[in-house]
């Protein structure tokens, strides 16, 4: 049998099931690699040892009872740090909320801790989920487990590194502009932004509102059906959630792709792309014609407008969403000032970093008087259009397909003082976001021994199809490749 | 005549009458422990999301349709930025540019006269928490530190603006009696201004008479009854008046009224414009309402305050005048109505309402509401009287006595053994008594001056302590003295 925490989560499943394997023998695996590896990774901002122990002895105690523990149960998870958690710290990578105790549950970890939830951590992040690279968190960065001296992506870095390197079988992640896709993508994972409104937002903490989604971080497409599955799902404290029925995303597996229209949209394969993300690319869609699917050129013409217009509508909504962290209520207050004023300016110079005071001004500066309508005003007539350039291509197309990033993991310090070249890393994943479609990433090969990510993204609610799509691919392409972060580099 | 008119229009905020919150399931009433109504939505916790509640909407379109406005089939929520820590989230939810209801109008009477008020709009958004500041004066500027109680933030809030339509205090002060009726009779909010659930800022400005160029104008704030607002109109008028009869110019600034110094002083010098950064809330979906739904609510709305004048006049025969003092909240109406069911005369109950009773309530500081006296009690004294049971005079004072015991007419009379005294036998030699104790009244009498008979009445009502019929002591004397036995 292989290393327990390098096994996928519906292997871990069967053998739980089947009451092979304990859940405690499974967190017992996760713990000890965390202690073999973490000091390098630094995956986590919390690792919640006690409670995981809890969760998997209840999870044993069941199964041993004969009782159904759960679809989650006895499968360690991270959790980004972006999502509250019932008394458990949840710090969004931010010294503002340092020492935060939430009072309660994300409606996804409710969900999850209803089907036996295992959580061994809270996931590293970029603060407040701003950034490509983890670089961003308040507290230390996150490597890629295989390459440490390479950033893991990001915002989800943590996330996709702990399941990269078996500190956690699978994860939950955030995506605003690609946050769970770039660093599934840089990470060698499957990763999935779901259709704006599939998953809840209620307890995730806000960035940009109209963008958020939750997603998984899984090694394969089944595990990440299979946590999709239990994320799903309309909650009435959630407005923007969406009614109706959620299909059986496990049984979409297996399909096949014959007579699929792949269409690749032009604007994300034009420069920069480097030669293995390319290369990786161009044999992913010969797999897929092989496979019977018929692969040809799109055109999305807007998606030239699209980082420019993200970068004023995702500050805009984030300035407004940040204005609670005032040292009032909660968070990190700074004492001494004189007057409430300056208890604000304090407290939010010392709270916030660069990247988020970038952020915030931009998006104060976009929406204020005299400038709306030539920012924020035209940043949504762009959106419009790119919406209607999807759908455009979705009329000719059942899938599109693009890299996930135009390039592989790039080194850490490499983009931190650029925030322009950083801001590119997510060219291809930003107008998924802005449109509100699925889009997944799946391992697609290897550029100088680092992973490169294939995105494939779909109409609005078509995950199952996504993933149908997704599996036959992964089954072709035998990415078997993983990372040995112990030693510090790929293998 | 002043040479000047005034401009005014109000902007009113009134507290919904919802059992929860705008947008999470707190309870919404008046008071409680500090910070006791609260959860992680309304405390603006990290990662929540705001849940529109619908019976807002609801009470929102039934007022909207009130003031005949038109229903938006699309309206949506913005977010106002701004920083203040009773506003848990540092944004306000609240419509702007597509606010529920526009272009509504009200008709409004004042001192005989109507007058129409354009409603330019009515829209919903959430209150604010309230802040305490910890020092002598209560007052922020000195204060060691601040409170926040946020079982306000969230409660669901209508704003109400008008077009500059108003030109007197009187007519400011009638508006917002007749718009606090209608909210009353819609059951929308409990407009109880001392608590804050209903809330009035006025816009003033003078111009020359005549023009139709609009003035510099003032924000007035801070009044907190009808009288207050009537009050610091006609303050800001006359301050305004003064600046501009000696040269001056007014300036375009917030001014608060202080009752107790009965003047309105600036607030803040608006060095700067507010930027408030409106922009759609991303976290709520657009709030579509459909025609059912708008006929829905249409169907259930009660009788209006002006309709309920109408059907009193038309029905009860009533004045104009007391229809519109027994409109003036729904409580009074239905009073009114009440103890006409019971039985009462209608104008006699409406002179007993807009007489004995308001001046009682008034002295009291009294709502009706909280007086002891049922309708049915009304209606009952105003029988005694009606069958000669007591005397008008006599009933005053049993009326009195009932609105401090909530006792019955019947019980006070029979106790104070008050019932008027019709008997001509008993009554017979009182009125002896009194001719012989008032020879020279009797001889005026008897020379012709007929007025002398009613001193003899005044004596003979003082001989029974008022009980006596007085008609019927009239007849008695007058055919005593003239029948000269």
């Amino acid at each position: 049998m292989d290393k327990l925490y390098a096994m996928k989560a519906w292997e871990l499943k069967s053998l739980l099931e089947r009451r092979e394997v304990s859940a405690a023998e499974v967190l017992d695996s996760v713990l000890d690699r965390i202690v073999e590896v973490e000091g390098k990774v630094r995956s986590y901002i919390t690792v919640t040892e006690e409670e995981a122990r809890k969760a998997a002895a209840a999870a044993d105690a069941a199964r041993a009872r004969g009782e159904d523990a759960g679809a989650a149960a006895g499968v360690p998870m991270a959790v980004k740090d972006v999502l509250c958690t019932r008394g458990v710290r949840t710090t969004c990578g931010s010294r503002m909320l340092e020492n935060y105790l939430p009072v309660y549950d994300a409606t996804v970890v409710g969900r999850l801790r209803a089907e036996g939830l295992t959580m061994v951590g809270k996931a590293n992040m970029d603060e407040f989920a701003m950034g490509s690279s983890t670089e961003n968190s308040a507290f230390f960065p996150t490597r890629n487990p295989w390459d440490l001296g390479r950033v893991p992506g990001g915002s989800s870095g943590g996330s996709a590194a702990a399941v990269a390197a078996g500190e956690a079988v699978w994860a939950l992640g955030s995506d605003t502009g690609g946050s769970i896709r770039q660093p599934a993508s840089f990470c060698g994972l499957v990763g999935l932004k779901p259709t704006y409104g599939l998953v809840s937002r209620y307890g995730l903490v806000a960035f940009a509102s109209s963008l958020d989604q939750v997603g998984p971080i899984a090694r394969d497409v089944r595990d990440c059906a299979l946590l999709l599955s239990l994320l799903a799902g309309h909650d009435p404290l959630d407005s923007t959630s969406l009614p109706g029925e959620v299909p059986d995303y496990l049984a979409a597996l297996g399909g096949g792709v014959r007579g699929l229209k792949v269409g690749v949209p032009r604007e994300l394969v034009q420069e920069g792309l480097t030669a293995g993300v390319r290369e990786s690319l161009e044999n992913a869609l010969r797999l897929l014609e092989e496979m019977g699917a018929e692969v040809s050129e799109a055109s999305l013409p807007n998606l030239d407008y699209a980082l420019s217009a993200y970068y004023i509508i995702a500050p805009a909504e984030a300035s407004s969403n940040l204005a609670r962290f005032d040292g009032v209520r909660y968070g990190l207050r700074v004492e001494g000032a004189a007057d409430m004023l300056e208890m604000y300016g304090r407290t939010r110079a010392a709270g916030f970093g660069p990247e988020v005071k970038r952020r915030i001004m931009l998006g104060t500066y976009a929406l204020s008087a005299g400038y709306y309508e030539a920012y924020y005003g035209q940043a949504q007539k762009v959106r419009t259009l790119i919406i209607m350039d999807f759908e455009e291509a979705f009329r000719r197309f059942d899938v599109l397909v693009s890299p996930t990033s135009p390039t592989p993991a790039f080194g850490l310090g490499e983009k931190v003082e650029d925030p322009l070249s950083m801001y590119l890393s997510d060219v291809c994943t930003i107008p998924v976001n802005l449109a509100g479609i699925p889009a997944v990433s799946i391992p697609c090969g290897l550029d100088e021994g680092l992973p490169v990510g294939l995105q494939i993204m779909g109409k609005v609610l078509d995950e199952a199809n996504l993933l149908r799509v997704a599996h036959a691919l992964e089954e072709a392409l035998e990415f078997r490749a993983e990372p040995d972060p112990a030693r510090g580099v790929g293998r | 005549m002043s040479a000047y008119e005034a401009v005014i229009g109000l902007e009113i905020h009134a507290e919904l009458k919802t059992s929860s919150k705008m947008f999470c399931a707190c309870d919404a009433s008046f008071g409680g422990e500090p910070n006791s109504r609260t959860c992680p939505v309304c405390l603006g916790l990290p990662g929540v999301l705001p849940v529109l509640n619908r019976q807002a909407v609801v009470l929102a379109t039934r007022l909207a349709l009130a003031l005949n406005c038109e229903i938006a089939p699309h309206s949506i929520f913005h977010r106002k930025n701004y920083f203040y820590p009773d506003m848990p989230k540092n944004f306000q939810i609240s419509q702007y540019d597509l606010p529920l209801g526009v272009g509504g109008h009200l008709e409004v009477e004042a001192d005989g006269e109507s007058f129409r008020v354009g409603i330019t709009r009515v829209h919903l958004e959430e209150d604010t928490g309230k802040t305490v500041h910890v020092s002598e004066s209560g007052r922020i500027h000195g204060s060691e530190y601040s409170l926040e109680d946020f079982n306000r933030a969230g409660v669901p809030l209508l704003e109400i603006v008008t077009e500059p339509d108003i030109r007197t205090p009187e007519q400011a002060r009638a508006f917002m009696q007749e718009l606090k009726s209608i909210m009353e009779h819609l059951e929308v909010s409990d407009c109880r201004m001392e608590e804050g659930s209903l809330r009035c800022d006025a816009n003033i400005s003078l111009r020359p008479a005549g023009s139709t160029k609009l003035g510099v104008k003032t924000e007035v704030k801070n009044m907190n009854s009808f009288r207050a607002l009537q009050r610091a109109l006609a303050y800001e008028i006359e301050r305004q008046e003064g600046v501009l009869e000696s040269g001056g110019e007014v300036n375009q600034e917030t001014r608060h009224w202080d009752a107790d110094a009965n003047v309105t002083t600036p607030l803040r010098t608006k060095e700067y414009a507010y930027d408030y950064r409106y922009f759609p809330e991303p976290d709520l979906v657009p709030l579509e309402l459909d025609r059912e739904f708008i006929a829905s609510v249409e169907a259930t709305l009660p009788e209006l305050p002006a309709q309920r004048r109408r059907r009193l006049r038309e029905d009860y025969g009533l004045p104009a005048h007391d229809a519109v003092i027994l409109t003036s909240s729904k409580a009074m109406g239905d009073f009114y109505e009440a103890a006409v069911a019971a039985g009462a005369d209608p104008k006699a109950a409406s002179n007993w309402m807009m007489g004995e009773l308001s001046a009682y309530l008034n002295a009291k500081g009294m709502e009706i509401e909280e007086v002891p006296v049922s309708p049915a009690q009304l209606a009952g004294m105003i029988k005694l009287v009606e069958k000669g049971t007591i005397s008008g005079k006599i009933a005053k004072s049993v009326f009195e006595e009932m609105l401090e015991s909530g006792r019955s007419a019947e019980e006070i009379v029979a106790e104070r053994g008050l019932t008027q005294i019709s008997d001509e036998g008993e009554l017979d030699a009182v009125v002896g008594e009194v001719i012989k104790e008032n020879a020279s009244v009797v001889e005026d009498f008897r020379k012709g001056k007929e007025k002398a008979v009613s001193f003899l009445v005044g004596q003979v009502m003082r001989k029974t302590q008022g009980r006596a019929n007085p008609q019927l002591v009239n007849d008695l004397l007058l055919r005593k003295l003239r029948g000269g036995d």
